[in-house]
């Protein structure tokens, strides 16, 4: 099947006065259309920053550094500002973690939606309240035509989040990235809007990037899973491989990490030490310093090698160690 | 909302009411017009009749009885220098200062949110930090030495503008106004820039660190997510919630400026401006009660509608207002 993005040795970097943050250092990985990749990794290892710098909003003093992003046959890094805008939120859209801060305090919820459907289709006001309504319904909201009138802060965090991926919605994205959109949510809550949006990106043929820490959440919902870790993917392949037979010992740690895996009494298993500093990764392999494995050959940098029907960036796989 | 309205006015009463009291009794602590008013030469008689015609050989309850009397009649007493109704006077003078403030309040609007929102936006640009950096000169110059600044420079030096006086004024209302013709514009124009400058300074620091305050929140970015333009993020996503704090220090400016002698009466005093300013400073050195306690009671008046015109705004700008007074 033919990617609907493919993202190739991206690298969006930093420039701080401290020094350079490599946030995102040589990214490769593709999905396509009706399928969910999931971007799994602790705070801070880039999974967002990826996001941002797909759909081009990477403020300053970051930037893409290099590497291409492809998109029907052109590279979104390369855009002008201009038609980056066109394909945002119309061809590619996003969804943001906290619910209760993404959409605007002061505007109601038909103005918030309608400038949307405006900004990229020329129809008239009644058409494109008539869609915002209509998209409103989908996402399970009940009374839309009421609810339109209403301000945010007459919703709950669930609604809210609804009414983000309604937005979203709109113009029936090809490409929908969701940055932790339920990690703010209860997990009832959590539970709906994930089956809502994994029905809504099969229905309309969407790839879907799932941005996310928590490997529950994207175990039965991800076709392809990424591990990021230190703004590199470590390990990249189908999501029953690499959650069933995990080889980098990163993600091997992470999936230990899931409580519910934990027998009763016992002690709750952890990844020691903290993530690096961005701003001073040691040469060669960045986990090496958290790792039970690691010896002198991780002080090279791993190359990413196919290995047990995956990319793997490690020299010495849980395979083989074990 | 009704509801609210009431409790509003009737809140305002009060206030009007309390301020009647201090006023009142203020006024007569700091000292007796009778040492001024009547020549050393006047003999007991005359002395005795006098006071007794001013009405302050009466108790001072009584004489706020009266006072409150008439008030609620729309009398606010005789000037007992100008032998003429305190309110009269006022009224007089009130256009030239009101005309003044409003357009200053103006000034500090456009052009304080605009060069505020700049600044904002461009925080490291050259011309960002010179905002920042003007504007605490216009925090800082003393009012008095800037509008004499003005007046070296463009009415001395230059030439360009008039120094003193209103200029030509036409009548609207019965009353003269300056800002109808363009003489009285020409006039208007540097006391009314003097007295904007801190104005200007505060509505622009405000609205920058508003827009700083605002452009990293997730709506905003959200906003960019769905493909917007520039213009209207920042025109009506960012703009509109920066608006609540400005508007209410835009109306509290426009009271205080309208209020304050500090501000207007320097101003006044320095462009010959025949406001109110310049009325109460001459009749709080003569004593001159009945002017003063009208004067405090028509800017407690004033002060009372502006909040509520505040409050109104709020709740036009912020819905979340809106439904908390609803409930």
């Amino acid at each position: 099947m033919n990617a609907t993005v493919e993202v190739r040795n991206l690298r969006t970097h930093f420039f701080t006065r401290a020094g350079v943050v490599k946030a995102v250092d040589d990214v490769s990985f593709s999905v396509s259309g009706g399928q969910v990749l999931g971007l799994v990794g602790e705070s801070g290892s880039g999974k967002t920053v990826t996001g941002f710098s797909i759909i081009g909003l990477v403020d300053p003093p970051g930037r893409i550094a290099g590497g291409s992003i492809w998109y029907q046959g052109q590279d979104l890094a390369k855009l002008s500002e201009r038609e980056m805008r066109s394909l945002r939120g119309n061809r590619i859209a996003m969804i943001f973690q906290d619910p209760m801060m993404t959409l605007n305090p002061v505007l109601r919820i038909d103005t918030q939606m309608i400038e949307t459907v405006l900004a990229h289709a020329r129809v008239s006001r009644e058409e494109a309240r008539r869609r915002s309504r209509d998209a409103l319904g989908m996402v399970g909201i009940p009374s839309p035509d009421e609810r339109l009138r209403a301000y945010p802060h007459q919703f709950s965090g669930g609604m809210r989040q609804r009414v983000a991926i309604a937005i979203a919605l709109l113009h029936n994205p090809d490409l929908l990235i969701a940055d932790e959109p339920t990690t703010a949510l209860d997990v009832t809550i959590q539970a709906q809007i994930l089956a809502e949006v994994q029905k809504l990106a099969v229905e309309h043929g969407t790839a879907l990037i799932w941005i996310t820490h928590d490997l529950s959440v994207i175990a039965g919902l991800a076709d392809q899973i990424a591990v990021m870790y230190a703004g590199r993917i470590v390990e990249f392949g189908d999501a029953t491989t690499v959650l069933d037979r995990p080889l980098h010992p990163y993600t091997h740690g992470l999936i230990g990490s899931v409580p519910s895996r934990n027998k009763r009494g016992e002690r709750l298993r952890q990844i020691p030490g903290m993530t690096p500093n961005l701003l001073s990764l040691p040469a060669g392999c960045a986990f090496r310093m958290r790792c039970a494995h690691a010896d002198v050959a991780c002080e090279a940098e791993p190359p990413v090698e196919p290995r047990d029907g995956r990319d793997l960036r490690c020299c010495h796989p849980m395979d083989q160690a074990a | 909302m009704i509801a609210w309205s009431i409790r509003r006015l009737v809140q305002a009463c009060f206030v009007v009411l309390a301020m009647t009291v201090i006023v009142f009794v203020g006024v007569h602590v700091i000292g007796n017009p009778v040492d001024i008013l009547i020549s050393p030469e006047a003999d007991q008689a005359e002395r005795a009749r006098i006071i007794s015609n001013l009405g302050l050989d009466q108790p001072l309850w009584r004489q706020y009885g009266y006072f409150l009397y008439d008030a609620l009649h729309g009398d606010l007493g005789r000037s007992f220098v100008f032998n003429e109704p305190a309110l009269k006077l006022i009224a007089q003078r009130m256009p030239a200062t009101l005309e003044l403030a409003v357009t200053a309040v103006l000034f500090a609007m456009f052009l304080g949110v605009p060069l505020g929102l700049y600044a904002g936006l461009k925080p490291d640009g050259f011309l960002g930090r010179a905002i920042m950096a003007g504007s605490i000169l216009g925090f800082s110059l003393p009012s008095f030495w800037v509008g004499l600044m003005l007046i070296m420079v463009f009415a001395v030096q230059l030439g360009w503008l008039p120094s003193t006086g209103r200029g030509q004024t036409e009548t609207l209302f019965g009353v003269p106004w300056s800002f109808l013709t363009v003489d009285g514009l020409r006039h208007m124009l540097m006391p009314a820039v003097n007295l904007a400058l801190f104005n200007i300074s505060l509505v622009l620091r405000l609205t920058r660190a508003g827009v700083r305050e605002t452009l990293p929140m997730d709506f905003v970015k959200f906003a960019r997510a769905k493909g917007l333009s520039p213009a209207r993020v920042i025109f009506v996503h960012v703009l509109k919630n920066i608006m609540i704090p400005v508007v209410t220090v835009l109306g509290l400016e426009l009271g205080s400026t309208i209020a304050f002698i500090a501000f207007a009466v320097v101003t006044e005093s320095v462009f010959a401006w025949p406001g109110m300013g310049k009325l109460i400073i001459d009749s709080i050195n003569v004593l001159d009660r009945p002017v003063i306690v009208a004067y405090l009671m028509m800017i407690v008046l004033l002060f009372v509608a502006i909040n509520l015109v505040v409050d109104i705004l709020y709740m036009l700008l912020d819905p979340r207002v809106r439904l908390e007074r609803k409930s």
